[in-house]
């Protein structure tokens, strides 16, 4: 394989790895505070690029203000989805919670089939994401840079608002102790709400960004991705958001590699990250920057 | 003693009627009516397998379709006729070893369930040691490998195209009985000192193991036992429906299995039974709202896929406000009809607990 392939399937990898990413954030802030599997933030992630999709076509809106829309709208969609579905069993045993995370993501599913069509529809790809960028022998549509830098750039601010905010502090404090954070007098719900809402930001960004790459648009889009990222927020250490970043680029670029390397396992694409996972958990449960916790009586 | 022979024989005359409506039901019932009471047979047989994984044992599996997948391939593979696989394996030949196998269907569908055990034995040997969350997603996760391992291995499975003409072996006898076993397997598992086993790791893992039980070996054990009864479902269930492939064991498919226990309640075995006959009736009642409807002054368009949004609607509201499902932890008791006061009753004074 010449450098040139090489530098090519890597930056493929990188910007899928960045779109694992983005949704593997929103896996990983839930779980980290709720101890909850988000099953439904894969149909989040399809709701996003839907409404993206209908802002362009429907309503003739120029493509920025359609994402602006998405983003904002999905927010609010994903806070939806905690109340109605995930708060009223908040003190619940957790095997009530999970079960109805996965009926969240199957009646969002089906609504989706029902209010969108089960056909698949075409992401009209917007005007900047489609220029031709040669440098040297490796060519690269522009949206494949697009999808990194945009990445960094929210994840910047992610991190900003985790670590240098007051809202974060109180996020670190509900996560790291949920009862002693409401004795402190932290609204633990505003920042269930506030985590849900910028999980599902992220997962909406994913979205628009999945659909200028891979421009066809199906309501069971979400399943994949989403057990996918999920796997990736574990990969990282579930909970740290860092790790959750990390065990997204690992995922892309370990698909795009195995199917450039050993092309005759390319059927088994999708396996690569339940492999991973199964590794993962049998080597370091904890995730690669995880703590390692150990249950008291 | 004397009050559990008057029991026995009201539990054998239960299920002599049963039998004798199964035979009337297969005379006068048409093939449609028959499938649905037929799937009804063999999602008892699932739910059962599941609930003694996730209600006994409280093990959170969600990978019950790969062992499914791989039942309804061993029994399809090995009960196909040496022409019917030459006529399904059109883009590559099957391997020589299977070419020439034609068992008949019981011990073909005992051999489903031994390999589906077996599958449930590597699987668990390693997963087992994982607990809640972790488990799920790493059980989900298998059954996605079996899946994909399936779609791609051409020469076994016949890949993404699926088998098509299985020999239509299963009827109300063989579903039904395999059910009615299933349940009997169940109930004596329950009472003995193994199913209070899985119970005590159920309430409390730490105390189980500090009172002596060996935490890995019965979780194995209701592990693969699950993974037998999923491997016999799909089996009957390939050869009710005549195809099988791998996209029909897609994690949708464990789903409705999960959603059977959580319906019929965790820890049920009567609850199982119920919620599969419901759910699977249900699901054909409800096709109702896919059509148009004609009220006569107004006529409503057909909603294509409509079925499954009230389907997932209700089932949510059920999730929501009624989290024990419908039996809880209790089963059916010969009292319930022979003392029917005394049970409500009982039931009024312990409502609040």
């Amino acid at each position: 394989m010449s450098i040139n392939t090489f530098m090519q399937h890597m930056v493929n990898g990188i910007s899928l790895g960045s779109l694992y990413a983005l949704l593997a954030i929103g896996y990983t802030m839930v779980y980290g505070i709720l101890r909850l599997i988000n099953f439904a933030h894969g149909d989040i992630f399809m709701i996003g690029t839907y409404i993206a999709f209908y802002g362009m076509t429907a309503f003739f809106l120029p493509w920025w203000a359609a994402f602006l829309l998405a983003l904002i709208l999905t927010a609010v969609f994903g806070i939806l989805v905690e109340r109605l579905a995930y708060r009223p069993l908040r003190n619940s045993p957790r095997i009530s919670i999970m079960i109805s995370a996965i009926g969240a993501s199957f009646l969002i599913e089906n609504l989706a089939i029902v209010l969108f069509g089960g056909r698949p529809k075409a992401f009209p790809i917007a005007g900047i994401g489609n220029i031709d960028v040669k440098r040297g022998g490796v060519s690269i549509v522009s949206i494949q840079i697009i999808i990194p830098i945009v990445t960094l750039i929210f994840l910047a601010m992610l991190l900003y608002i985790v670590n240098r905010t007051k809202t974060g502090m109180a996020m670190r404090a509900v996560s790291k102790d949920y009862e002693a954070a409401r004795l402190m007098g932290i609204d633990v719900d505003i920042i269930i709400t506030i985590t849900f809402g910028i999980g599902s930001l992220l997962a909406a960004l994913g979205g628009v960004l999945w659909g200028l790459k891979y421009p066809q648009l199906i309501p069971l889009m979400g399943m994949m991705p989403g057990l996918k990222c999920f796997i990736a927020a574990v990969v990282g250490g579930i909970g740290n958001i860092k790790g959750a970043v990390i065990g997204g680029f690992i995922l892309g670029l370990g698909e795009i590699l195995i199917v450039a390397l050993l092309p005759s396992l390319t059927g088994f694409r999708d396996a690569f990250a339940f492999v991973l996972l199964i590794v993962i958990l049998l080597i370091k449960p904890s995730g690669l920057m995880g703590k390692t916790t150990t249950e008291k009586v | 003693m004397k009050k559990n022979t008057r029991k026995n024989i009201m539990t054998l005359i239960a299920l002599l009627l049963f039998i004798g409506f199964l035979t009337i039901a297969d005379r006068i019932f048409d093939s449609y009516q028959m499938r649905i009471i037929n799937l009804a047979g063999i999602y008892v047989t699932l739910g059962l397998g599941l609930n003694l994984i996730n209600g006994f044992t409280g093990l959170f599996s969600l990978g019950h379709a790969g062992f499914m997948a791989v039942g309804a391939y061993t029994s399809a593979i090995l009960t196909m006729s040496p022409e019917l696989k030459q006529m399904n394996f059109f883009l590559k030949p099957i391997m020589p070893f299977f070419a020439n196998v034609e068992w008949p269907f019981f011990p073909a569908l005992i051999m489903a369930g031994l390999m589906a055990a077996i599958v449930g034995a590597l699987i668990g040997a390693p997963v087992l040691r994982l607990n809640d969350d972790y488990l799920a997603i790493a059980t989900l996760g298998f059954g996605e490998i079996i899946r994909i391992i399936f779609t791609n291995t051409q020469t076994l499975t016949n890949g993404a195209l699926g088998l098509k003409g299985l020999p239509n072996f299963t009827n109300v006898y063989w579903s039904w009985g395999t059910a009615v076993v299933m349940v009997i397997v169940m109930v004596l598992l329950i009472k003995s000192s193994y199913g209070r086993a899985f119970k005590a790791i159920r309430e409390n893992e730490i105390a189980a193991e500090a009172m002596g039980i060996g935490l890995f070996k019965h979780k194995m054990m209701a592990f693969v036992i699950g993974s037998f009864m999923a491997g016999v479902g799909g089996a009957l269930l390939g050869h009710l429906m005549g195809t099988i492939d791998p996209l029909m064991f897609r994690f949708l498919m464990t789903f409705n299995i999960v959603l059977i226990v959580v319906l019929g309640g965790i820890g049920s075995i009567t609850g199982t039974v119920i919620s599969a006959v419901v759910v699977t009736v249900m699901l054909e009642v409800l096709r109702v709202l896919d059509g148009s409807m004609d009220f006569g002054f107004i006529q409503i368009e057909g909603i294509p896929g409509m079925r499954m949004v009230v389907f997932s609607a209700l089932l949510m509201i059920v999730i929501l406000f009624y989290q024990r499902g419908l039996m809880g932890t209790n089963e059916f008791r010969w009292e319930w009809v022979t003392n029917p006061k005394a049970t409500i009753t009982k039931a009024w004074k312990n409502r609040k607990a």
